[in-house]
């Protein structure tokens, strides 16, 4: 189908919050640097990236952190961002907090958000097919089938699986982009057993904090991504064994 | 923002630790060979002193453009970064399915990044074409050294169209 549809699509990669952020949306959604949703999306990235980044010392977050901006003054996102993080604490058990390393960081959130809701703007746009891929977490939006291949953490550059699904969200988590960072806050140490979880849900905000959180919890994610309504994961362990939900074969490729 | 608690991918750890050690090197573009012959470790060639060296694979290496057949056409990823130097691949279609990968740059300069290509490589570009079992629209998942290839390889999709 994507073939047929090639000449009336546009791919666009720009590199914002740390990573590249792939698109694949209608041509006629214009140029990255213009006025139609590719620039507003891109627009709206770079912008979520100067409000919510905590490597920048004069973000909001990094304001906001530190006590010298309180929550009112800061972009009303925040407040929304923050909301949404203190559910999927609860949701994840504790498991996926905002101060992953001690300091105020809702990266864990944001980036999510941030792709879901640059999804969106097509969406509202009159796209009715369009994906946005930020690093490797990826919103489709769209009836027809995508498939989406799940990289093999394991042996670098294999495809582990291929996910196929309609109007969905595809988030995976895993060693190497923990570096020092994911940290199980129970234990302060880094989460052993799996080396990656790919989680899969209907939007990517909720879906990438989960799988973060899912990776954090090891091997106790299984059972409760089984717990989550409407999520279903894939695990490959650090022994190279792979797991995954009971619904999750809905979405093999 | 760098992900920090999440997300982005994952990587084989032991391959990341083993690279975390290696000094950068420049990377060469690998030597255009007749495609296809199935390489060994031990048909690797070395050099000392950061010469080219042809990491032979399962996958030709240098471009296929301009001998690919009618109705077959070549795209070139972006040429990435890893923690073992410069990546970049080649994806050759037809009618919208990969049917064959080709590996333009590749680190090539000690014998640990030959010893790397020839197993790592290899492997990894033949598992893809078997898993995606024709057209993938997006890669999920990435790592820090394997980062290049991933985003080498979405670099590749995104030119699809």
């Amino acid at each position: 189908m994507t073939g047929d549809e090639a000449p009336n699509r546009r791919r666009h990669a720009e590199h914002v919050m740390g990573t590249v952020v792939s698109f694949d949306v209608p041509a006629r959604a214009g140029e990255p640097r213009g006025q139609g949703s590719l620039g507003q999306a891109v627009r709206w990235l770079h912008w979520v990236d100067a409000t919510f980044s905590p490597y920048r010392d004069e973000s909001d977050v990094s304001r906001f952190g530190r006590g010298e901006l309180p929550l009112a003054d800061c972009a009303p996102e925040l407040a929304e961002v923050l909301e949404a993080c203190a559910v999927i604490s609860a949701r994840s058990g504790g498991y996926f907090t905002t101060t992953p390393g001690g300091t105020f960081d809702p990266s864990g959130y944001v980036k999510g958000w941030a792709i879901e809701r640059a999804a969106a703007i097509f969406t509202a746009a009159g796209s009715a097919e369009h994906s946005v891929n930020g690093g490797g977490d990826v919103q489709f939006v769209g009836s027809r089938l995508w498939r989406v291949g799940i990289a093999d953490p394991l042996q670098p550059g294999r495809l582990a699986v291929v996910v196929a699904g309609r109007d969905f969200a595809v988030a995976t988590s895993g060693v190497a982009e923990r570096g020092p960072h994911i940290i199980d806050p129970y234990t302060g140490q880094p989460p052993a057993g799996l080396a990656s979880i790919t989680v899969v849900g209907a939007t990517l905000a909720e879906t990438d904090a989960f799988a973060t959180a899912a990776f954090a919890m090891g091997s106790v994610a299984r059972d409760w991504v089984e717990s989550l309504d409407r999520y279903e994961a894939f695990a490959i362990t650090a022994a190279g064994v792979t797991w995954q939900t009971s619904g999750f074969g809905a979405y093999l490729g | 923002m760098r992900r920090v608690i999440l997300a982005v991918t994952g990587t084989i750890a032991g391959l990341v630790a083993l690279l975390s050690f290696k000094s950068h090197v420049p990377s060469v573009p690998v030597a255009a060979t007749t495609g296809g012959s199935a390489g060994s470790s031990s048909s690797s060639s070395s050099s000392s002193g950061g010469q080219t060296t042809t990491v032979p694979g399962e996958f030709p290496q240098g471009s296929l453009a301009g001998k690919l057949p009618a109705g077959e056409t070549a795209v070139d990823g972006e040429a990435a970064n890893t923690a073992y130097g410069p990546v970049q691949i080649q994806l050759i279609e037809r009618n919208t399915k990969i049917v064959k990968v080709a590996v333009l740059v590749q680190p090539a300069n000690t014998l640990h990044d030959i010893q790397i290509g020839a197993f790592a490589f290899p492997k990894l570009i033949s598992e893809t074409l078997s898993a995606q079992n024709g057209k993938i629209d997006a890669v999920s998942g990435a790592s820090y050294t394997s980062a290049g290839y991933i985003q080498s390889l979405q670099s590749a999709l995104d030119k699809r169209t």
